[in-house]
């Protein structure tokens, strides 16, 4: 069983929500990562989400395109992320990495040369924005036969007869985005979301994270009573941002750690 | 390849829009909903009478078309080969081939019941005529353009504003076209449900470079009958300046049928290819993905998306439109770049010669013009499409030339 699968089962379990933190490789600094990944796996993630930074990130708020644009800066590209990975995974064989970026990094690689590297380095799944699984079969494909899960968005947009052709070529889990916008921003609606994954699970069998818009533990608590998993990434950058580049993992552990509690004791009330 | 060896008539982009191995709908699952509802009421209206018959109406009576070709003697006789014909697009309301693509979208939008409407603009022109169809047909209008085209193009901000136009200025990234695009795409995500997208060039995910080019070719198919009545004949070359491609592919299509009419579109060199400081993605550029379509791309090794420089906002592109990079690759149409240098030399002799001020963009195709004609023999026809004025560039201009502007002979105070 590869390491997502094995993460959800080992979550569903003990009857939890899976939380997943999401933060940019190179934000800070590629230095920085180490001790980052670190502090957010101790703070409580069942899952990371590391993002690729790309010149034109389109689906992405104002917050996470400053990560980007500070990594960037840096020059840092899709073979740092990889070993960024790499290095992770000597030192954690258990917390599974799922990369979430744009296309045109990894074409400029090579689809197959990426899938290759990325296997070798312990990635564990691959969301690429801008590949909606129309354009994503081969792709897919070339993750599949490397035991790399193909992660998919949905979207309150999607109609109904297009979920089940999204979670047929999904592996792992997918992510159902909560709201009509870009990620970070801050008109979540819970009733709406609880609604749509109700229409999801329909046809879905994988788990269901959601992500965009989950801002503080209210937020989180909220959308875990229905979520499989929650995504969490713009309100830890800003953690990240503001901090000194010495501090950056300490509070950005600090501010994952507070969220954890609260999913904690949600769901003790909910076992009791 | 040539278009006779195809099987079959042109009938590109496939279903999903693919032209080959470019286009496609490359974009975030929350717009997929919106393409899929474009796709089909396009592909409803496209063949509507009543659509058309006001598409044609609005064309005809508020845009002014047909907008002529006009033969440019004197620049002809001047150069000694080619005779050089130009497509009027600058005479159209708002001054650019922009508005015949804003009216097609603006009547589809009003169909769709949207009641407000997005664009992104580089030079401004598509800005403009964007705002000028929302303020006819009574739409709210945001128009993003990055800081940097702003700055350089003031006059054309001023007449967004006029029209009732909101201007977004865009800080992100190399602040010009491409992060207007993005800014206008995060809005798109973010409003779909009430705003049209009007996407200025045959760029961005299907149906866009489709739609936008079968709005565009009114320029080609009035070519198509205007050239034998005023020239005798079809022209040998036509000839169009190409940033995201939509005056070039608007003159191309009609065209792509009829294998002796070859096909020049002319990419922005800015200071010299080698210099990297350019805008040539087909030329200098690689397949990559980039705002909803596969095409030629400007990107470094790692696939992040290089800044580009023009002098002419309009052509300061990364990408272009992915029926262009289909067309290279099946070499039914060649592209060739020229500089900065060529083009303001271009919009000086066009001013000069012909008493025409064309926009920077259009200069470009006018200088390559310029560098084919004497090479042909004397009844070879080469038509420019010359897409559209030059009043939006007369503070580049002026900086550029140091405010040196030529003066006729006859009219210097000194030589009286």
């Amino acid at each position: 069983m590869n390491r997502i699968d094995a993460t959800f089962a080992k979550v569903q379990s003990a009857g939890r929500t899976a939380l997943i933190p999401y933060v940019t490789v190179g934000d800070p600094s590629l230095a920085a990562m180490p001790a980052l990944l670190e502090a957010i796996a101790v703070a409580g993630a069942d899952i990371i989400e590391l993002g690729v930074p790309f010149s034109d990130p389109m689906a992405d708020g104002p917050v996470i395109q400053r990560a980007s644009e500070r990594a960037l800066l840096q020059q840092v590209a899709l073979r740092d992320v990889l070993a960024v990975v790499h290095d992770f995974r000597m030192r954690d064989r258990t917390t599974p990495i799922v990369l979430m970026g744009y296309a045109n990094p990894i074409e400029a690689m090579g689809e197959k040369v990426f899938a290759d590297r990325a296997a070798s380095a312990g990635v564990d799944g691959v969301l690429v924005v801008d590949y909606p699984p129309e354009e994503a079969t081969d792709f897919a494909q070339l993750l599949h036969a490397r035991g790399i899960a193909p992660i998919f968005l949905l979207s309150p947009t999607t109609p109904e007869s297009r979920i089940a052709a999204v979670a047929a070529l999904a592996r792992g889990y997918v992510y159902y985005v909560s709201l009509k916008g870009v990620t970070g921003a801050g008109h979540l609606d819970t009733a709406d979301v609880a609604r749509r994954l109700a229409d999801i699970r329909r046809h879905v069998r994988l788990p269901v994270g959601v992500g965009f818009g989950i801002r503080d533990a209210t937020s989180a608590r909220a959308i875990a009573a229905h979520a499989d998993a929650i995504v969490i990434g713009s309100r830890i950058i800003e953690e990240i941002e503001q901090a000194s580049p010495g501090e950056a993992a300490a509070r950005a552990g600090h501010w994952l750690a507070g969220i954890r509690q609260a999913l904690d004791s949600m769901e003790r009330k909910r076992a009791a | 390849m040539r278009m006779a060896d195809l099987p079959g008539a042109y009938d590109l982009p496939d279903e999903r829009g693919h032209f080959g191995q470019y286009g496609g709908v490359f974009v975030a699952e929350t717009l997929i909903r919106a393409l899929d509802e474009l796709k089909t009421q396009y592909a409803r209206y496209r063949d509507d009478t009543d659509f058309r018959d006001e598409f044609e109406y609005e064309l005809k009576h508020y845009v002014g078309r047909p907008s002529p070709v006009y033969h440019a003697k004197r620049w002809s006789q001047e150069l000694g080969g080619a005779q050089i014909w130009l497509k009027r697009e600058d005479l159209n309301h708002t001054g650019a081939h922009k508005i015949n693509n804003c009216i097609g979208q603006a009547l589809l939008a009003c169909r769709l019941g949207k009641k407000r409407v997005i664009a992104e603009t580089g030079a401004g022109q598509h800005g403009v005529a964007a705002a000028t169809v929302a303020a006819r047909f009574g739409m709210e209008c945001v128009v993003y353009m990055g800081t940097e085209d702003v700055k350089r193009q003031a006059q054309n901000v001023f007449r967004m504003k006029l029209l009732g136009a909101s201007v977004v200025p865009v800080t992100s990234g190399s602040k010009t076209l491409k992060d207007a695009l993005n800014e206008a795409m995060r809005d798109w995500v973010t409003n779909v449900e009430s705003t049209f997208y009007i996407i200025g060039s045959v760029a961005g995910p299907h149906p866009y470079p489709m739609m936008v080019r079968d709005f565009q070719s009114v320029i080609g198919r009035e070519c198509l009958v205007q050239m034998p009545e005023a020239a005798g004949r079809q022209p040998d070359y036509v000839i169009a300046c190409v940033g995201g491609g939509s005056n070039a592919m608007g003159i191309f299509f009609p065209y792509l049928m009829r294998d002796a009419v070859k096909l020049v579109g002319v990419e922005a060199a800015g200071e010299g290819i080698a210099t990297g400081k350019h805008a040539a993605s087909l030329t200098a550029g690689r397949p990559g993905v980039l705002h909803g379509n596969r095409t030629y791309l400007l990107q470094n090794d790692d696939g992040q998306i290089l800044e580009t420089h023009s002098v002419s906002a309009g052509l300061d592109y990364p990408g272009v439109g992915p029926e262009h990079a289909w067309l290279k690759d099946s070499g039914r149409a060649e592209y060739v770049t020229i500089t900065d240098q060529e083009a303001l030399a271009a919009f000086h002799d066009c001013c000069r010669i012909e008493g025409i001020i064309p926009a920077l963009e259009s200069a470009h195709a006018l200088a390559h013009a310029m560098k084919l004609a004497p090479t042909l023999p004397r009844d070879a026809i080469m038509l420019v499409n010359l897409s559209g004025r030059g009043d939006k560039d007369m503070n580049t201009v002026a900086e550029r030339a140091g405010l040196q502007f030529y003066c006729r002979p006859e009219c210097d105070p000194s030589r009286r």
